[in-house]
Order: structure tokens, then C-alpha cells, then sequence
């Protein structure tokens, strides 16, 4: 997209036209006491090289030495060379469907087999052509299940993304909802008994996740069944879908969204990311975001257009259902290419070796002295480890030998200081974990002598996703 | 055309009086000016519905409207056929095709609709422009 600046000589001539003599008589029409006083805290213009030397800089805070161990919520995944050569094309290379949009008929194909991708793997019924992201997907399949059963309570698990959570409670803090929060067990699942017993006339939803937080894997059948007796719709978010390859898809849910970013999309510093949402069909006019469909023109050829765009926001803006835009579709693109790139067969293969390298480094640490993992359902590729000693200074010792060891999680809960939260996919090799699990060795046995020695290195890594 | 013991808005709905009880549908002329009708959103039983505030939504093929309601007062019924036949509109607007049941609670205020006269007279006017 082409940045057009206007110097300050456009600027008068634009006033001069709309016959105003300043920018702040243009804006008079603003209510003085909404209005900002004093100046954006924004610096000054650069030149390009400024721009550029800018970006490098910070571009070099960022180390690619590191192996990072690091998930919740982002996920590092090998990018085949051909998602970004395919991105890049002329005819993709924009953030924004033309609003003509049946003009664009290749954009628009490659929205609906992103849908039909999603909707695969979700084993849903339909699914629309991508949201924000995977918090606003939860936030926004709560709104649609409140919606659809006209009910204003949403019970969520404790164990849904901490943020996901948040941006959930943002979303409805002036709806006069009441969120209620379920515990989890000691396996790390879903407290069955303590959802039951919330559950009322009241509640819309019941939003899960699945793998969880804490990595571990629902019982989405056991517990749509105690949600839809309530009356209630049941969400599942999946923040790393690549675990769909291998686990059995939520059907039982009535609302399946998450976050896409596993697909072809880097871990960057806070995006962009990618939200899915994809639903049974009856429920398809209280779905927000866009939805392209599959039809034949007058000639009896197959072309694609965008469907109930009736109900779209830009023709019937004041009872628009949510605020989504078009501009996650670059993303979604990265994404089908990569599912399609991948295959069937190639995701599922990807999906188990993800797998088996997290089972084995779990299996490596669970026999480290002082070492343990907490939760004993089963999971994917990602799993809490109980440290043996402060996690914080184990931290820093793995950053010490290039590996960013994990999420403290006492960040998010409180309960569980001393555990991290742990990520193995195939971007990190055998010889990576094994180093990881000598230094839990090494810090164990440091800590049996009573002899730690004070750590070197910057300051312990988090995860900061936006 | 327009039945008689019906009453109209200028938003095109219609509604009959029987006691304190009214009916409410959308009028022939509004199913034609929509098309193909594919949806429709009701209120549920027991909702308020307030004079000249939208109630529901028709979708068809061209657009979304909304349902405005002729009177105030509590809807007792919600006509669920169209739930699965919406085309119902189309073909028999002034009867089968009722979308909701409303307990009036200002039966005076049916008084200021049309009569089918009227009505038929403020939409012809309004196809001459």
C-alpha cells in the first residue's frame, strides 16, 4: 500500500476548498470536552535511511540464535520458502478485499478454501474467511452464543488463554454480563464437577480450551453433553490448531475458533495473528466476519462471491454484530498456502513428530531429581514441568546455553510458581533437548550441594505476545 | 387488495385488533418490494415491543429490513413456521405468514394507523414518485 503524505501546502489548499481556515475550525464540529488537547506523543518524521537504521536496530534485539521452547498462545513452526514467495505476489500482496468484492475473484477463492481448510480440520459445518485473532475469535463466539440463546452469563475455563480471558472481560464490561470461572483439576483438565454445578438458566456459553492453557487435551464430548443440557452453547477456542491433525476435533462443540498463527504465520513481535471461527450451519446468521461462497455465474462457471452480505457490516453498519474488518486476509492466505503446501498426510506427520519430540523431552525431564510433570492428562505438544528450584534462575541458565526454556506461569497463576510451560515443536532438535535436560540435571544437582552459583546473563525471557 | 380489518404503518406492517390482543405481519406490498424472503428473526414470547420500534428483521435475497411494531405492549406468540418457511411471506403475507402476537398495552394508539383505504392510497402515492 502506498503511503501519500500531504505537505502543508495541500493541507491549506484542502481547507481553503472546504472553506475553513484552520484544522482546528474544521474539527469545531467535535465537542470540546471529547476533544484531545496538546500534542500525540509521537516523534518527528525520519528520512528513509532514519527508517530503515531504526528498524535494523530493533530487528537485532531480536536473536535468531536462540532455540525457543516458548508457546502459549504462539507457536514457532518451520515457513516453507513458498508461503512468502506465494504472499508476495502482486495480485494477493494486499491486506483488504476490494470492496467490489466479487471483482477479485482469485482473493475470494482463496478465502473459501481457507474456510473449507478450517472447517475440516474444526469439524464444523462452515467457518468464516478469518477474525482478528485467536482472543477477539473466543471473545467474539461468546457474543455469538449470548446472541443466539439470548442468555448474558458466559462460564469460562480457568484454563482458556489468561489473555483470551481478559480481552473476553474487555469486550463485555459494559454489557452487564457476568462471567463466572471454572477451576481445573489435578490432571490440569477442566473441573466437570464445579462446571456442572454453575451452570444455569442464565449461561449463553461455556468457553474452553482445548488443548488447554496448560497444554493439556478436554473432554469436549463428556462436557458438550453437561453444557447442552443446561441449554447453554458450548466454545471451544484452539489456540495451536496443528494439534487437530492428531486429536480427535471438538464436533461436539457448537462454536470452534482460535488462533491460526501455527499456519504458515511467524512468531513476530505481536503479530499480526490470525482468528478462525467456524459453527454449525443453523447458527451461520449470527456468525461475525465475513463468509464467501461457491456459486456458478450466468454462463454455468464456477465463481465465488461474498454470501449473506446482506447482513454485512458496511451495508447495515448500525446493526453490525461485531467490529471485525477485512484485513486479516493476507494472513489467512499464509495459512491456506501452508495447510496446502503441507497436505493431509504431511500435517498429520508434522502434528506426530511434534508429538513424539514433546512426549520424549517431557519423558527426559520427568527423570531429572527434583523435576516433575504435574499434570497427568494427555497433551500435545505442550506440557508443564515443575522446576527443581526457582524457575526464574533456571531460566536464566537455559538462556545462558541459547534456549528459551519456557513460561513461568505464575505470571498468570499464581498457584503455580515454580512451573513452566514448555513448547516443543519441530523447530527445535534432539540435541536441543537433550542440552535442555542437562541443565536441568546440572541445576538439580547444584541444588542438592546447596551451591548455586549466581547466574550470569540478561534478564529472564517471557513471552510478550500483543 | 389490502384487507380491511386490517391496519396498516408506513413502515408497511400491519396489524389486527381482536380485544387487547393484535397480530402483526408485513403487508403484501412490503414482501414484493423485498423479494425472495430466505430468514427471519423474531423476538421470543414475553419480550416488550414498543410503537415504532423495530422488533425483527426480514432477510431476503436483496436485503435485510427491519420490522417495525404498530403498537407497545408484550409479545404472547412468536410465529414459528416461518422459522423453516420463510417463503410463507411471499405467498400469503395478511395471513399465514403472521410474524408475531403482541398483548396491547395502549389500545389507543392502533387509532393514528391507516385503514386499508389509506393504505393503499399512501402506497400508491408513493409508487408515483
Amino acid at each position: 500500500m502506498r503511503y501519500l503524505p500531504n505537505s502543508p501546502r495541500d493541507r491549506a489548499e484542502m481547507l481553503r476548498a472546504l472553506g475553513h481556515s484552520s484544522i482546528e475550525e474544521l474539527f469545531s464540529q467535535i465537542p470540546e470536552p471529547i476533544r484531545f488537547e496538546g500534542r500525540l506523543n509521537l516523534p518527528g518524521p525520519l528520512s528513509e535511511q532514519e527508517v530503515l537504521e531504526l528498524f535494523r536496530q530493533a530487528a537485532r534485539q531480536s536473536s535468531r540464535k536462540y532455540a525457543s521452547l516458548l508457546g502459549a498462545g504462539a507457536y514457532s513452526h518451520y515457513r516453507p520458502a513458498a508461503v512468502d514467495a506465494l504472499l508476495s505476489r502482486g495480485e494477493f500482496f494486499t491486506a483488504y478485499t476490494p470492496y467490489q468484492a466479487e471483482l477479485a475473484q482469485g482473493t475470494l477463492q482463496a478465502m473459501f478454501e481457507f474456510q473449507t481448510l478450517i472447517a475440516q480440520l474444526t469439524g464444523m459445518e462452515v467457518s468464516n474467511a478469518s477474525l482478528y485473532d485467536g482472543s477477539t475469535a473466543a471473545t467474539e463466539a461468546a457474543l455469538m452464543a449470548m446472541r443466539l440463546t439470548r442468555r448474558n452469563r458466559v462460564v469460562v475455563a480457568r484454563t482458556l488463554h489468561p489473555e483470551y480471558r481478559e480481552v473476553l472481560a474487555t469486550y463485555v464490561r459494559h454489557l452487564g454480563t457476568e462471567i463466572a470461572e471454572i477451576p481445573y483439576t489435578p490432571s490440569g483438565q477442566l473441573d466437570l464437577a464445579a462446571l456442572e454445578s454453575s451452570l444455569n438458566k442464565e449461561t449463553a456459553a461455556v468457553v474452553i480450551q482445548s488443548p488447554n492453557f496448560l497444554g493439556t487435551i478436554e473432554r469436549c464430548g463428556e462436557i458438550a453433553e453437561m453444557v447442552h443440557r443446561s441449554g447453554a452453547l458450548l466454545v471451544v477456542a484452539v489456540a495451536e490448531p496443528l494439534s487437530l491433525a492428531v486429536v480427535n476435533p471438538p464436533a461436539e462443540a457448537d462454536i470452534v475458533c482460535g488462533e491460526a498463527q501455527s499456519f504458515g504465520v511467524p512468531v513476530a513481535f505481536g503479530g499480526p495473528y490470525v482468528g478462525f471461527l467456524a459453527t454449525r450451519e443453523k447458527f451461520v446468521r449470527q456468525m461475525p466476519g465475513r463468509l464467501v461462497g461457491e456459486t456458478t455465474d450466468s454462463e454455468g462457471r464456477r465463481g465465488f462471491v461474498l454470501t449473506l452480505a446482506t447482513r454485512e457490516q458496511h451495508i447495515r453498519r448500525e446493526k453490525a454484530t461485531s467490529n471485525i474488518c477485512t484485513n486479516q486476509s493476507l494472513c489467512a492466505l499464509a495459512a491456506t498456502i501452508y495447510l496446502c503446501l503441507l497436505g493431509k498426510q504431511g500435517l498429520k506427520a508434522l502434528a506426530e513428530h511434534n508429538l513424539a519430540k514433546a512426549h520424549y523431552a517431557a519423558g527426559q525431564l520427568a527423570a531429572v531429581a527434583g523435576t516433575s510433570i504435574p499434570f497427568a492428562a494427555p497433551y500435545f505438544n505442550e506440557f508443564v514441568v515443575k522446576t527443581p528450584g526457582k524457575a526464574e534462575t533456571l531460566l536464566r541458565e537455559l538462556q545462558a546455553k541459547k534456549i528459551l526454556g519456557g513460561v513461568h506461569l505464575e505470571r498468570f497463576y499464581p498457584e503455580l510458581k515454580d512451573h513452566l510451560l514448555v513448547c516443543v515443536t519441530e523447530t527445535v532438535n534432539k540435541a536441543t533437548l537433550d542440552r535442555m535436560v542437562q541443565v536441568y540435571k546440572d541445576f538439580s544437582a547444584q541444588k542438592k550441594v546447596g551451591a548455586a552459583a549466581p547466574a550470569a546473563g540478561p534478564h529472564p525471557v517471557g513471552q510478550e505476545k500483543a | 387488495m389490502y384487507p380491511e380489518e386490517l391496519q396498516y404503518t408506513k413502515d408497511h406492517e400491519w396489524i389486527r385488533v381482536d380485544g387487547d390482543t393484535g397480530t402483526i405481519g408485513i403487508t403484501d406490498h412490503a414482501q414484493k418490494e423485498l423479494g425472495d424472503i430466505v430468514y427471519v428473526e423474531l423476538p421470543k414470547a414475553g419480550d416488550p415491543v414498543t410503537a415504532a420500534e423495530t422488533f425483527g428483521t426480514v432477510e431476503s435475497v436483496k436485503a435485510v429490513s427491519e420490522v417495525y411494531s404498530p403498537v407497545t405492549g408484550e409479545v404472547t406468540a412468536v410465529n414459528g413456521k416461518l422459522e423453516d418457511h420463510p417463503e410463507l411471506l411471499n405467498s400469503d403475507p395478511h395471513a399465514a405468514a403472521w410474524l408475531i402476537r403482541v398483548q396491547l398495552s395502549n389500545p389507543d394508539e392502533v387509532e393514528s394507523l391507516m385503514s386499508s383505504e389509506e393504505y393503499e392510497a399512501y402506497i400508491r402515492e408513493a409508487e408515483s414518485h
